[in-house]
């Protein structure tokens, strides 16, 4: 094919990509741009040439290994509901805008780590970016029928197509100065990008399979019958179990850790529910990709298997083979799209470190605090733009000076390698406290040299044939410390081996630094905020400790450099509503100082913002267990709010059950008062009757108002017990005194015979209302023929006992508890109103507790109810 | 001569009401909760029911649903007495299909001016 058509259809499809990317940067509240397919779409990043062209080269010469890439994700995926949502709830919250940033403040805002983030992502990604051109370019070789690469920098259309996607990154990039902002425009492209690319794979995997060949038996049937099929097509034994063990778990690492994917999977995320579509969405586009792999790798093996062909580029040579021009062109689109995307991502993401990690916190503070915000702000997007440039021609430069001719599996995968070193400090720092930085720094450095021991090394020496002994006889001829088996491990292929005893080692040195080691009181902050982010995120700025003096006046100067008058003021404004703060206030609070960091965080990073802040606070030290005490301070007053509230609630229900149990007998009073009033005839008798009634009724009065009064004393612990020793039987004999008339009018025995002495320490007079209030309540319910009435004490090791029995009709059992309610009225009682105030047990109940005691109702075996309380004995 | 049944489980308020009313000439019954009330209301149908609703056993509400569900005993008029005032309270009262609810504690010559007109109303 022409190269100029070639080149031509490359501009048209750049042009439309452009053209999408702009349309949804203008229509940024659009369904068309806001909904869960376009994020999902986003998250297919993933796949980058690697999965176009490097799937189909691993299945044709290891068999189904390719698979382990995509079967990490798929098992880890399901559990993002949970695991994805807390870091993106995490991010959201401090307006995070890159991994390192993610890391650092989860540390502490540390300024190093984040650096270290940093460079380990791009010394992991770049290579990994020139990967992608390398396809590009070799595609376009294969597709246009040059064997020989341009030599010159000028004539080479990959440089050219370099230059278009970083222009495209910077401008679609960015659009805000604030990088934790959703980057709308290039998500929308994204999406659009991965259903070209899936389409055109699913269109190949068709062509190839059903075209070519007929059906996928007839390609096993061919594919069978050629040499090493078998051991291809097996897992190979447990090695090679282990070799899957560990590609998987790189992948589950890789999914959620490579700069890119934190990208779109975290900071683009618009709403957390779009995570219930991922969990199946994703996965079903990860194995439609892989549907047909296996099949292409076969077709290709058996179509090529005399000739000398890259398997790797099966995918666009089977159709060129087939002089079908047309699909191969689309091939090349498909491989295209897949590799763009990846690369404008990839720089966008590491840019924004770059600058907010690296850059602007070692470089540029000092002059960003004393310009104006109009020039700041243009500079912070300049340094991004000025980054994706350089990332992107660096890799090209990269890909143009060492001769990648490693397949292109291998390199992606060492940047997998490389980039799992973050793992041990990012899910340690998620749900381990104690996690600390200096752990998470040690970890990563540590971890990072044993793979460039175990992996880089060899791997340049190999591919710059240098002479020498150190991969076959290990550094100064030691046996142990040969790259591919080190320590005499020999179980694993180089990537999966390097990446077991670089994280082993990551993971090891981290959590005994972080064991052995405190971090600071602003690390452990951070540690509570992330670790238990669902209990935090309620508190918001209020879960940050900070003492120290500060004032308004400064930090709005800052605010101001980087947001611009405008942006402050209204964030300012926000604040002071949320907070219902003054806003003449002149000092501020920890809570302004940590809305301050996040508001700048999101413009250069949290390690520069803490150091601004911090530049115009006086901050003073506090201990770590102080900062924890303040949390929990924090945390216990948000709670007790709610319980006030419910005590309030209570309240009122009391309130009104008082006022209509005042008015009743006012009612009362009030009518016969009325008629008593207007009513001459009325004869003696009446009159006396209805004098009584009213004499009565306003005893009940007084009555409930002192038993009210008396409850709430009680219950507020206003009032002081008189507690001196007693004999609880002399108590009791006092107790009974008014009683024996009315046992004897209402023919009502008593019995005293179970009443053992004993010295308690209690209020008298108290425990005496007690006893009254339960021997009322005894004569009131005990049967009308032959009433009895038993009052006993038991005394054991710590406690007595005493009981008052009557032989009535009992309680219902679900009114055992109730009855110690205020104003509680049995349903069971006679039809004659007893004369109670409904107070008597709720009183007893509370009296009872303040002397540490339990009171308690039950029904006796025979007949009647029963009601206990005891009293606690104080022996010496 | 028309017949009220006043339903409360306070004695006092009963005697009082019971008074009167026997003065005012009506045939009085009384019932000392709902479901005296509703025996009585079956047996010997009055023009007018004067109900509290906080009672033990069958309440007031209880007492008014059972009328409106009878096709025999829906047409008699019925005022809540009650201490419960709150505007949600009285509001719920009327709703239920009382026809007036007068607050304790009442004056009693409006009770009785507010009885004569509800029975006057056709």
């Amino acid at each position: 094919m022409s190269s100029f058509l070639v080149i031509a259809v490359i501009l048209v499809y750049l042009a439309v990509i452009f053209y999408v990317a702009y349309w949804a940067e203008k229509n940024s509240k659009s369904r068309w741009v806001n909904n869960p397919y376009i994020y999902t779409l986003s998250l297919a990043v993933y796949c980058t040439a690697w999965t176009y062209y490097g799937s189909v080269g691993l299945a044709a010469t290891s068999g189904l290994k390719f698979l382990t890439i995509y079967l990490g994700p798929i098992i880890i995926i399901p559990t993002w509901v949970i695991l994805m949502r807390k870091i993106i709830r995490i991010s959201k919250g401090n307006k995070i805008s890159t991994l390192a940033d993610f890391i650092s403040l989860r540390y502490g805002n540390d300024r190093f780590l984040g650096a270290l983030v940093t460079l380990v992502c791009v010394l992991a990604i770049v290579p990994y970016i020139s990967l992608q051109l390398k396809a590009i370019s070799e595609t376009f070789n294969v597709i246009t029928n040059h064997h020989i690469s341009a030599i010159s920098i000028l004539d080479d259309t990959t440089f050219y197509i370099a230059i278009l996607l970083a222009i495209f990154a910077a401008f679609f990039g960015t659009q805000h100065t604030d990088a934790s902002e959703r980057h709308k425009g290039i998500i929308t492209a994204i999406a659009l990008e991965s259903v070209i690319k899936l389409v055109f794979f699913l269109v190949i995997g068709f062509y190839v399979t059903f075209y070519l060949f007929n059906g996928p038996t007839d390609i096993y049937n061919q594919a069978s019958v050629l040499p090493n099929f078998k051991t291809q097509q097996t897992i190979d034994g447990l090695n090679g179990g282990f070799n899957w063990f560990l590609l998987s778990l790189l992948s589950m690492i890789a999914i959620m850790l490579l700069p890119r994917q934190f990208q779109v999977t975290v900071i683009e995320n618009e709403r957390e529910k779009y995570l219930q579509k991922v969990i199946w969405l994703f996965p079903l586009y990860l194995l439609l990709f892989n549907v047909f792999v296996i099949f292409i790798a076969w077709g290709g093996n058996i179509i090529f298997q005399n000739q000398q062909v890259d398997a790797d580029l099966f995918t666009l040579l089977l159709p060129l083979n087939n002089n079908n021009e047309f699909l191969a062109l689309l091939v090349f689109l498909g491989g295209f799209s897949a590799a763009i995307s990846m690369v404008v991502i990839s720089s966008l993401a590491l840019a924004t470190m770059l600058s907010n990690n690296l850059i602007i916190p070692y470089g540029f503070l000092k002059r960003f605090s004393k310009s104006e915000s109009e020039e700041n702000t243009e500079s912070i997007k300049n340094i991004r733009r000025i980054s994706i440039f350089l990332l992107i021609i660096i890799a090209y430069f990269f890909y143009k000076s060492f001769t990648l001719d490693r397949p292109l599996v291998s390199i992606g995968l060492i940047s997998f390698v490389v980039i799992a070193q973050l793992a041990p400090s990012f899910f340690g720092g998620l749900f381990w406290r104690r996690g600390s930085s200096k752990a998470a720094k040690y970890g990563i450095i540590i971890g990072f040299l044993i793979t460039v021991y175990t992996l880089l090394i060899p791997l340049i020496i190999d591919s710059q044939s240098i002479v020498t002994t150190f991969v076959d006889e290990g550094l100064f001829g030691i046996s142990i410390l040969k790259p591919y088996e080190l320590f005499g491990l020999q179980l694993f292929e180089p990537v999966t081996h390097a990446f077991f005893w670089s994280l082993l080692f990551n993971a090891i040195i981290y959590s005994l630094v972080s064991v052995n080691k405190l971090g600071s009181y602003r690390e452990r902050n951070f540690a509570e905020m992330f670790v238990d982010s669902t209990k935090y995120a309620a508190l918001q700025e209020g879960a940050y400790v900070w003492k120290g003096e500060a004032y308004v006046r400064d930090i709005r100067k800052v605010l101001t450099r980087f947001l611009g008058e405008n942006r402050t003021e209204r964030a300012l404004n926000l604040f002071y509503m949320k907070y219902d703060i003054d806003k003449k206030t002149q000092v501020a609070d920890a809570r302004l100082v940590n809305f301050s960091e996040k508001l700048l965080t999101g413009s250069i990073g949290s390690a520069s913002a803490r150091i601004l802040i911090a530049s115009v606070v006086k901050e003073e030290e506090i201990s770590l267990a102080e900062v924890l005490n303040i949390l929990d301070e924090t945390q216990k007053a948000k709670e007790s709010n709610i319980e006030l509230k419910e005590r309030d609630k209570q309240k009122d229900e009391f309130l009104d059950t008082v006022a209509h149990e005042l008015k009743t007998p006012i009612t009362s009073i009030r009518a016969l008062s009325e008629i008593l009033l207007a009513d001459d005839e009325i004869d003696n008798p009446t009159k006396k009757k209805f004098l009584t009634s009213i004499v009565s009724e306003s005893e009940r009065v007084s009555r409930l108002i002192n038993n009210i009064l008396d409850l709430e004393k009680l219950a507020t612990g206003k009032e002081k017990l008189d507690l001196n020793e007693h004999s609880i039987k002399n108590t009791i004999l006092k107790s009974i005194d008014p009683f024996r008339q009315l046992a004897i009018n209402k023919g009502i025995k008593m019995n005293l015979n179970e009443i053992n002495d004993v010295e308690v320490v209690y209020d008298e007079d108290r425990i005496q209302q007690v006893i009254v209030n339960l021997l009322s309540n005894a004569f009131k319910f005990s049967n009308e023929e032959s009433g009895e009435v038993k009052i006993s004490t038991y005394v054991n090791q710590n406690k007595v006992e005493i009981s008052v029995e009557d032989n009535g009709k009992g309680i219902e059992n679900d009114e055992l508890i109730a009855i110690f309610n205020k104003f509680y009225q049995s349903k069971n009682q006679t039809l004659l109103k007893p004369i109670g105030s409904g107070l008597g047990l709720a009183i007893s109940k509370q009296i009872i507790e303040s002397h540490n005691g339990k009171i308690w109702a039950e029904n006796r075996s025979s007949q009647g109810a029963r009601l206990t309380f005891t009293l606690p004995l104080n022996r010496p | 001569m028309k017949k009220i049944l006043i339903v409360d489980d306070e004695p006092n308020i009963v005697m009082s009401l019971e008074y009167i009313f026997k003065k005012e000439d009506f045939q009085v019954y009384i019932a000392r909760d709902g479901a005296e009330a509703i025996e009585i209301v079956e047996n010997s149908i009055p023009d007018i029911i004067l109900l509290d609703i906080m009672m033990p056993n069958v309440d007031g509400y209880q007492v008014l649903n059972y009328l409106k569900n009878s096709e025999t005993l829906n047409k008699i008029k019925v005022i809540f007495l009650s201490a419960k005032n709150k505007a949600s309270d009285i509001e719920l009262g009327l709703q239920l299909g009382a026809d007036k609810y007068i607050s304790k504690p009442f004056a009693i010559k409006n009770l009785v001016k507010e009885v004569k007109e509800l029975l006057n109303k056709k």
